[in-house]
């Protein structure tokens, strides 16, 4: 057997080392370190981050990247297509600053002159084909117009094109997201300062004081935001204010119950209990003790709200019962595109891409914050 | 039980109450008259009209007299519309609404809890983040956007479907499927959620260490229980509804409540907007009533007891 081969001077005891195994191994990590450290690990959370980054940036450098102003029109530059630096030979993306149709018809000129006719083209100074399929009796033909160059406008760059009214697009989405992003930071603050402050007090004052404040909740509750918002905007003027305080109202409900079960959960803890003994007053309580203790949740709830926010800006004024023209909403833009939606479907591409972008990223961010802040995902 | 339903009826009364009289007082603030479009009618003629309608009574007495039809079902008569009752314009639109609304969400629901529990099944697999990526997309873009995409793509340029209007099952597909991803979405996420916690519990392990098939381990141990919480987000979902029938029939030309609601906004129609409000209410309440009392039904565990939250 091998085991007889072993000499028994081989081996040696191990050294107890007591204060090794007393060492503690991991650094020692508040909620916050963790929380971020899990957020950091979240590929879609820190995607989200860094969208939201750049959208936000170019809200506010955006609008100053042409000399074109939000309401510069002029209808002899109306809906140019989109036109970018560098990128008028990939075709595909179709940033080429040229309009195109396909059309069918017995030969390749015929096709040609409906293209011709289409663009309202007497020659071909300005067209250039591309001729899909050729068959006896059938041909397939593509058109490119070059509008710009038609225009005399060759050395004009419209990123995202000009809208009906010869508006430029590109400083008009990135006003209009200006917008999105002032709900975004107004349906936080609601959330933050009215929810947290109302379900606080409810629960931490409890008797009567719940009593009555919790059944204003349950009235307020059963009244739709919709309702709300558009009675609001009935008697004052359809626009960001309506808007704002419709938001005001109905915003923070969901928030302050999420909070009220908190601190109900919190108050009668130890904690606050040795705190209340050494005289701590009501308001340092809920401040220092309560408060942060309910921070996680109130973070994740907050952003979940700012996407519904956003949201319901741009569908009321999408409706036509939001921001009117000639201001620039997302929720605007998109309706204007949706106008022209058959002919022209970039108008409507960039601020749909744009509102789409900050829907997707304030959505992931609040799932990885969510699982960041649980402290049962702590491995 | 019986104690806690009357209880949340009566906040459901105080709460279409309010709704009413703040409705009937704000629309009184609204500028512009409902005979502002027939411009040629004299002072005279204006002023017979205005005493037809009753609309130069003092205020209380309007909205006492509103008060009154209000409890008879009797919202008023339109404005605009020669004079039809406003409930016998909402009774004619609201099937309309209805079909398109239970439509999607049966749709949305069925394919989103199917797609849940793929993903749950194979959870961390290619499956599973597909699945991932739909529901935050469902959640995340716009309805409006969906809706304006699928005309273009599926009625415009690819002809297979009616850009429009309203009449045969061909219709409806269009405006359904726009409404039914956000219940889908929001569905599949859910029950992915919940089956994943769910199937790694004690009483599966037992069921699966006795020799339950798959199948049934699935759908009546795993399944039942993970639905659950989906009731919970009934809410969302019918608001989601609410609104999107705004939105995607005004889209699509379908002639429901959310696109006269709409209409009736631009043209000052005073009892349709109020009873259409009112409606919007009632609905929504009585869907959170729902909601509560079938959580109770569904899971015993939190059945309320003795009336008290």
């Amino acid at each position: 057997m091998a085991k007889d081969n072993l000499d028994r001077d081989l081996f040696v005891p191990a050294k107890q080392d007591d204060e090794g195994s007393e060492k503690i191994q991991r650094p020692s990590l508040s909620y916050w370190q963790d929380a971020w450290i899990r957020l950091r690990k979240n590929k879609g959370a820190i995607f989200g981050m860094i969208v939201l980054f750049i959208i936000f940036i170019m809200a506010i450098i955006g609008p100053f990247f042409n000399e074109k102003g939000i309401n510069d029109q002029d209808l002899g530059l109306s809906k140019l297509p989109p036109r970018v630096q560098g990128l008028e030979d990939v075709r595909w993306l179709g940033l080429d600053g040229t309009k195109s149709d396909t059309f069918e018809a017995s030969s390749v000129e015929a096709a040609k002159e409906r293209l011709r006719q289409r663009y309202t083209q007497r020659d071909d100074e300005f067209m250039t084909y591309d001729v899909k399929s050729d068959k006896d009796g059938s041909a397939e033909v593509t058109g490119y117009f070059h509008i710009y160059e038609a225009k005399g406008l060759q050395d004009q760059y419209y990123w995202f094109g000009t809208d009906t009214l010869g508006r430029d697009l590109f400083t008009r989405t990135w006003y209009g997201t200006r917008i999105s992003l002032y709900i975004a930071f107004l349906a936080a603050a609601i959330d933050m300062v009215i929810g947290v402050a109302y379900g606080g007090i409810s629960a931490y004052y409890g008797g009567r004081v719940d009593d009555v404040m919790q059944r204003i909740i349950e009235i307020l509750v059963g009244i739709p935001n919709l309702v709300v918002v558009i009675l609001m905007i009935m008697i004052l003027d359809p626009g960001i204010i309506s808007i704002t305080i419709a938001l005001t109202i109905t915003g923070w409900i969901g928030m302050a119950r999420i909070v009220r079960g908190q601190v109900l959960k919190l108050k009668n803890q130890e904690f606050v209990l040795a705190s209340r003994t050494l005289g701590s007053s009501n308001t340092r309580i809920l401040s220092k003790h309560l408060i942060p203790n309910t921070l996680g949740m109130i973070i994740v709830n907050t952003m979940f709200t700012i996407p519904s926010a956003i949201f319901f800006e741009a569908f009321l004024s999408f409706i036509g019962l939001g921001l009117q023209s000639p201001q620039a909403s997302l929720g605007t833009l998109i309706n204007d595109g949706f106008k022209a939606l058959q002919i022209n479907p970039y108008i409507m591409i960039f601020p749909a891409i744009v509102i789409s972008l900050i829907m997707i990223a304030f959505n992931i961010l609040a799932d990885g914050l969510r699982d960041a802040l649980d402290p049962k995902m702590r491995e | 039980m019986a104690k806690y339903i009357f209880q949340r009826l009566v906040y459901m009364f105080i709460t279409l109450f309010i709704i009413a009289t703040a409705s009937f007082f704000l629309m009184k603030q609204l500028p512009g008259s409902p005979f502002k479009a027939e411009e040629k009618l004299s002072a005279a003629q204006l002023e017979i009209l205005y005493e037809k309608y009753n609309l130069n009574d003092p205020l209380p007495i309007q909205y006492l007299n509103y008060l009154g039809n209000l409890f008879q079902g009797d919202l008023g008569v339109s404005f605009q519309m020669n004079n039809q009752p406003v409930t016998e314009i909402l009774m004619s639109r609201i099937p309309v609404s209805a079909h398109l609304g239970i439509q999607a969400m049966i749709i949305g629901t069925i394919i989103g809890m199917l797609l849940g529990v793929v993903a749950a099944l194979y959870s961390n697999s290619v499956i599973d983040y597909a699945s991932n990526i739909i529901s935050v997309i469902g959640i995340s873009i716009p309805s409006f956007i969906f809706a304006g995409l699928l005309q273009y793509y599926l009625g415009v340029e690819l002809g297979i479907l009616p850009v429009a209007f309203w009449g045969s099952f061909a219709h409806t597909i269009m405006p359904t499927i726009a409404l039914a991803i956000f219940p889908l979405a929001i569905s599949a996420r859910f029950v992915r959620t919940e089956l994943i916690e769910v199937l790694g519990s004690d009483y599966i392990v037992t069921a699966r260490a006795k020799g339950v098939s798959n199948a049934t381990l699935m759908f009546k141990h795993g399944l039942r229980n993970a639905l659950i919480p989906l009731v919970t987000v009934m809410g969302p979902m019918a608001v989601s509804l609410m609104t999107g029938t705004l939105v995607i029939e005004q889209i699509f030309a379908v002639p429901g409540i959310g696109e006269q609601f709409v209409t009736s906004i631009m043209t000052d129609d005073f009892p349709i907007i109020m009873g259409t409000t009112l409606f919007f209410a009632f609905f929504f309440i009585l869907i959170i009533l729902v909601i509560d009392i079938l959580y109770g039904i569904i899971d015993p565990r939190i059945r309320i007891a003795g009336g008290k939250d």
